[in-house]
């Protein structure tokens, strides 16, 4: 069994931002208690044991844990590369230079568009300016700098200015994600998802500035899949080099798995990563093929994607042991296709006239008590 | 950017992006970079190693020569240094 190489801290849910297209579960509202500081030194102890030795800090806005530095510090000690996911809102200078101090490797700071009305309208907080100054901050404290911008309808056109903005800014690696579906991201999929033509435009944009900047700052251009015929090798497998650890505690094999049902994840509370990792019938439930039906299971192509992601054959199929729709091989594929291509047959005038639900804890909270389907 | 040209008076180190361990659970070094992982060869990690934006590629080369008597090495290591520089792991102290 291959032992965890990643490990993703997600210290809090708690947020300044309402980012529509967030990946964080609906139930945000539902998980109060944290861990507490001891409680993450042991994690981060346990899993570096374990072999991981990448390290995301995220959430939620992980800046909003006071003990922040204090993980970073052990993270250190015990050799990990860490990295801080961060919106910066809750950032200033004395932190950064404290963070610098406790020996964090390396920030990523999402801005949600290049233009300041729309980065605050999508953030639903006027964040913009200030997340500017940090970046500048945080290369003045010759850290390696990600940005991380996620790319969907609603600001996707702009991908020139914001790629221009992310060389003002002296970015590093700059990461134009497409919205992945999970989270408030699927609630709010009909507002995010770009057209075709949107992305055919934006990929040679892209491409052309990778080319550009080649040697100079590192452009990851990540495509959305419902667009692809093949489904990604999501995590790498399941349960094979990440682990997530939740605000709560309760362990996963990716972030987004919590929505699956009939699950019943572990908890670094009450169990060891060593054994929730190796033992527990979560992390073991998608290992290898036996789990998989037709098409997976005779493709010659299930050792390369390992049948997509499960949370996506659960979202759009209602089993997650079906293959990823995605890929056109499913006989989901087709459905996939049509909800497609009937969603971005609607003008973006009549896509912004349809209000997003932000993710706060008041929608969570009003969700959780609509009866799904 | 112009391609570096390595002479044997080039002194490199680590590029700030990267960081050089030794990883037990892998048990080889590695170079870790925002959310990725390189992981080395032996030999391609006892020369990084050696590389600390003091010495130069032939004092590098001589130490090698020490540690590993009889293997001509020369050639391999420059070779090794020019792909190390192409991939960004590592900076010109004189470019600094």
């Amino acid at each position: 069994m291959s032992k965890p190489l990643w490990l993703l801290a997600e210290l809090t849910y708690r947020c300044p931002l309402q980012c529509p297209y967030c990946s964080n579960p609906l139930e945000i509202a539902q998980y109060k208690d944290e861990l507490t500081t001891e409680q993450w030194l042991s994690v981060l102890q346990q899993a570096r044991r374990m072999g991981a030795a990448q390290l995301g800090f995220s959430g939620g806005e992980p800046l909003v844990r006071a003990d922040l530095e204090i993980l970073i510090t052990e993270a250190r000690r015990l050799g990990y590369y860490s990295n801080l996911i961060t919106s910066g809102v809750g950032m200033d200078e004395a932190r950064v230079a404290a963070f610098k101090a406790a020996g964090l490797d390396h920030i990523q700071i999402s801005f949600q568009a290049s233009d300041e009305d729309l980065n605050n309208y999508l953030g639903g907080s006027a964040s913009f300016e200030h997340k500017y100054a940090m970046a500048r901050v945080v290369k003045q404290y010759d850290y390696p700098m990600v940005l991380n911008i996620v790319l969907h309808r609603q600001n996707i056109d702009q991908i020139e200015d914001i790629i221009k903005m992310t060389i003002d800014l002296k970015a590093d690696y700059v990461e134009l994600a497409s919205t992945q579906y999970y989270g408030w991201s699927k609630l709010n999929v009909a507002g995010l998802l770009p057209t075709r033509e949107q992305l055919a435009r934006a990929e040679r944009i892209a491409h052309e500035y990778q080319d550009r900047l080649k040697g100079r700052m590192k452009i990851l251009y990540v495509v959305p899949d419902y667009y692809e015929t093949r489904p990604k090798a999501c995590m790498n497998g399941w349960g094979s080099v990440f682990l997530t650890i939740a605000p709560d505690g309760s362990a996963l094999p990716c972030h987004a798995a919590r929505q699956l049902p009939g699950f019943s994840f572990p908890n670094v509370k009450t169990q060891s990563i060593e054994s929730i990792w190796n033992d527990s019938e979560a992390f073991n439930r998608f290992r290898g093929d036996a789990w998989m039906q037709e098409p997976c299971r005779s493709c010659p192509e299930k050792g390369k994607d390992f049948g997509g992601c499960r949370c996506q054959a659960f979202m759009l199929t209602g089993d997650a042991t079906n293959a990823d729709p995605v890929c056109d091989k499913s006989t989901h594929h087709a459905r996939l296709v049509t909800e497609v291509a009937r969603m971005t047959a609607v003008s973006l005038a009549d896509v912004r006239a349809q209000p997003l639900v932000f993710r706060n804890l008041k929608n969570s909270r009003a969700l959780s008590t609509t009866p799904t389907a | 950017m112009s391609e570096p040209t390595i002479t044997p008076e080039t002194i490199a180190r680590i590029s700030p992006m990267f960081r050089l361990q030794w990883e037990e659970a892998q048990d080889c070094h590695v170079l870790l970079y925002p959310e990725g992982m390189v992981k080395l060869s032996a030999s391609a990690g006892e020369i990084l190693k050696r590389i600390d934006g003091k010495t130069s590629l032939s004092a590098l080369i001589t130490a090698l020569k020490l540690q590993f008597p009889g293997v001509p090495l020369d050639h391999d290591v420059t070779h090794f240094v020019e792909t190390a520089y192409g991939q960004g792991w590592l900076r010109s102290v004189a470019d600094e």
